[in-house]
């Protein structure tokens, strides 16, 4: 059935199509939307699931990890504030080993106040070990919860769903949603193998001596790497069933490009656009869409750009000092094929400025006019009027 | 149960990690002989979680959880919505947290499983200081106590928080204290709580002989005169009414303050507030039990 829905309400249909048992959020701007309408499924009866309406999303987090030990399918939401105090308990679900989908919605970070999106907040749990999918779209959004739980049920690992603030929060597009009869073609039940049941009593997240801690976090490492091939994997099934993919990674035209832009979230629209008019004109330029972040895609990443000119990479975060976070990540994953391609780092839209056409071909016109990059970051539309007005 | 009155079952292995005379390992025995087999314990960071074993041991016979300190109120709410999604409405949820993760760090965890009126027993345990980490003031600490952060010169001075006033607040269905010097009632109280559906709070007190500075074969002394000195009165809070145990014959604190290293440095003056503020307590709780139904605001 296809509806006109924002991207919020994109993850409550997710939800109900993947099945979950339990749900328990807090609300918070800009994820309000997400809980409210789940809140009213589970009141209709929509979906048989239980909403534990919690004083904070620190319990929330807390509530779905009591859930999913319990071995149900668990769900939860939030963005910026929220998941920064969530931080404890992310961590807790990854070392637990639970497969828990949390939605994000990027928003950026206080002080000062500012409900608008960026990606610190969830980038800043990187190493949490949450897995990470950026979504673009609705569509997109709606189906990753179910990819998101096929993967975390099958390598027993939580996975964090990111969508910007408002561009797709708030936005409504056509959404093509089903529910869980639909869903269960691709996402059985969940089968948990170990959990509390007075059936089988066991002691789960003892005290831990050297001895044994090591190579528990060896696993999970391992299995995070295992989630590149599931994730795959999950993709191919869900295109054979709903005739839709997205790959842990997406290119767009950079069939004898030479230099390629990389993008995450919805600044990828934009700059689809921009490549198609620098297409037209004759330039060689192709764009690379981050899909996930944990796994980062390694293989993926120096496969489609090991053997380019350039690489120039958007970040709608900051890593202070050392510039955005999926440069970092690119230029890590690049080093050790010591191919010493320039990788121009630009910080844009922080905050929820609008990263338009303009401010995308002011980029890509910097990194074209350089053989190298002259400095680490770049940072784009900087207004001297505004770094005055404050005194720190 | 055989010819006694206590289930022989024991849920408890030896081979923990309590120190000596460790009142919440009686603790935990006592309750799990309440509350069976069906039972599954979470565990916030406290003593508890060093007492259980290291990995891959555990010294309980029923499945254990443990979790993050805050979070004993908020996982426990989350494993029985769990265990109901998967056709379990019968297992027992036991939070099972020290003064520190109850009175303290997760209150609000509690607070919001206690208003959202979770079908779960929340077990504090209290030993009246934070012990997993060597013995630092909680707000369940009492006054005139010697701890680490409350070192001489700078003893505890506030009183110990009333923690029962708090969740008598939330109007839950069942709130009890209880002492392991007084192990049929304590049992008898966990077996109620196990019958009452909603959330129900059990406040046990539990002599620390580490923390104390006391002798480990004082522990149940201790426990007794503190119930007896009226400290730690035994009482229910049924939906809003409380009920106080006064078949207890009253004795001086003095000697339960005697018989412990942390209140040597209590002056006679400090010993006779303390004395005004028991007898001040117990006429609060009289007028509350006296009162005879609801409090203002409390309904079940
Ligand atoms: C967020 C957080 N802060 C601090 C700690 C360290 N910590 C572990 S147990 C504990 C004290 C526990 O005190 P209490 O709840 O009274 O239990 P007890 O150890 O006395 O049995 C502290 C401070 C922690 N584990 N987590
Ligand atoms: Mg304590």
């Amino acid at each position: 059935m296809k509806i006109v829905i924002e991207g919020n309400h994109a993850l409550s249909y997710g939800a109900k199509a993947a099945n979950v048992d339990v749900v328990s959020a807090y609300p918070i701007t800009p994820q309000t939307q997400v809980v409210e309408k789940l809140s009213e499924m589970c009141a209709s009866g929509e979906l048989d699931a239980k909403f534990i309406k919690v004083e904070s999303e620190h319990s929330a987090m807390a509530a779905v990890v009591g859930a999913s030990a319990a071995g149900a399918r668990a769900f939860t939401a939030t963005s910026s504030q929220g998941l920064l105090l969530m931080h404890e308990i992310l961590h807790w679900a990854v070392g637990a080993r639970l497969p828990i989908v949390l939605g994000n919605i990027n928003r950026a970070v206080g002080p000062p106040w500012s409900i608008w999106t960026d990606q610190n907040d969830s980038l800043s749990q990187r190493d949490t070990g949450l897995l990470q999918y950026y979504c673009e779209s609705n569509q997109e959004v709606f189906d990753t919860v179910l990819l998101a739980f096929k993967v975390s049920e099958t390598v027993m690992l939580p996975t964090m769903i990111v969508l910007d603030a408002f561009f797709l929060s708030h936005t409504s597009e056509i959404v093509e949603v089903f529910g869980p009869e639909e869903g269960a073609k691709f996402l059985p039940p969940f089968k948990p193998v170990d959990y509390l049941t007075p059936d089988n009593p066991m002691a789960f997240g003892n005290l831990t001596s050297p001895d044994s801690y090591y190579e528990l976090r060896y696993k999970i490492n391992k299995d995070t790497l295992r989630a590149l091939d599931v994730a795959k994997e999950a993709d191919e099934e869900f295109e054979k069933i709903y005739g839709r993919s997205y790959g842990i990674i997406e290119e767009y035209r950079t069939e004898g490009a030479d230099t390629i832009l990389v993008t995450s979230g919805t600044v990828t629209s934009t700059a689809r656009a921009v490549v198609d008019a620098w297409r037209d004109k004759g330039r060689k330029l192709g764009l690379l869409k981050m899909r996930l972040f944990r796994p980062f895609p390694i293989e993926d990443v120096r496969r489609v750009l090991g053997n380019r000119k350039k690489v120039v990479v958007i970040d709608r975060n900051i890593g202070f000092s050392i510039g955005g976070i999926w440069a970092q990540e690119v230029k890590a994953a690049l080093w050790n094929m010591r191919k010493q391609i320039p990788i121009f780092g630009f910080i844009a839209g922080i905050g929820g400025r609008d990263i338009t056409p303009d401010v995308i071909n002011e980029i890509l016109d910097i990194a074209d006019r350089l053989e190298y990059p002259e400095e680490e970051v770049y940072w784009i539309g900087v207004k001297d009027g505004q770094i005055s007005y404050s005194r720190r | 149960m055989g010819k006694y009155p206590i289930a022989e079952d024991e849920l408890m292995t030896p081979g923990h990690l309590a120190c000596q005379g460790c009142g919440a390992t009686q603790a935990m025995r006592y309750a799990l002989k309440a509350l069976g087999q069906k039972t599954i314990v979470v565990m916030p960071a406290c003593c508890w979680s060093v007492i259980d074993g290291p990995f891959p041991h555990t010294s309980l016979k029923v499945p254990i959880f443990h979790t993050a300190f805050e979070t004993a109120g908020s996982v426990a709410s989350g494993v029985k919505a769990g265990l109901e999604m998967r056709g379990d409405s019968e297992t027992t949820v036991l939070a099972w947290a020290g003064d520190g993760g109850t009175f303290d760090i997760g209150l609000q965890a509690l607070s919001g499983a206690a208003e959202r009126n979770e079908d779960i027993v929340y077990c504090c345990y209290d030993n009246e200081a934070y012990m997993n980490t060597g013995i630092q003031r909680s707000s369940a600490t009492p006054p005139g106590a010697w701890t680490t952060t409350t070192p001489r010169g700078d003893r505890k001075r506030r009183p110990k928080k009333k923690i029962i006033e708090i969740l008598a607040a939330h109007g839950i269905p069942y709130i009890a204290t209880a002492s392991v010097a007084y192990p049929n009632d304590l049992i008898a109280k966990f077996q109620k709580a196990k019958g009452i559906r909603g959330t129900k709070f059990i406040h046990v007190f539990a002599p620390c002989p580490t923390g104390w500075k006391s002798a480990p074969e004082l522990t149940v002394k201790l426990a007794r005169l503190a119930v007896e000195s009226r400290l730690f009165p035994l009482l229910e809070v049924e939906n809003g009414h409380y009920k106080l145990n006064k078949d207890i014959p009253q004795k001086p604190v003095r000697e339960y303050l005697s018989l412990q290293g942390r209140f040597s440095d209590m002056t006679e003056e400090e010993i006779q507030r303390l004395e005004r503020d028991i007898d001040e307590f117990w006429q609060s709780l009289l007028i509350k039990e006296n009162s005879g139904g609801l409090l203002p605001g409390i309904t079940s």
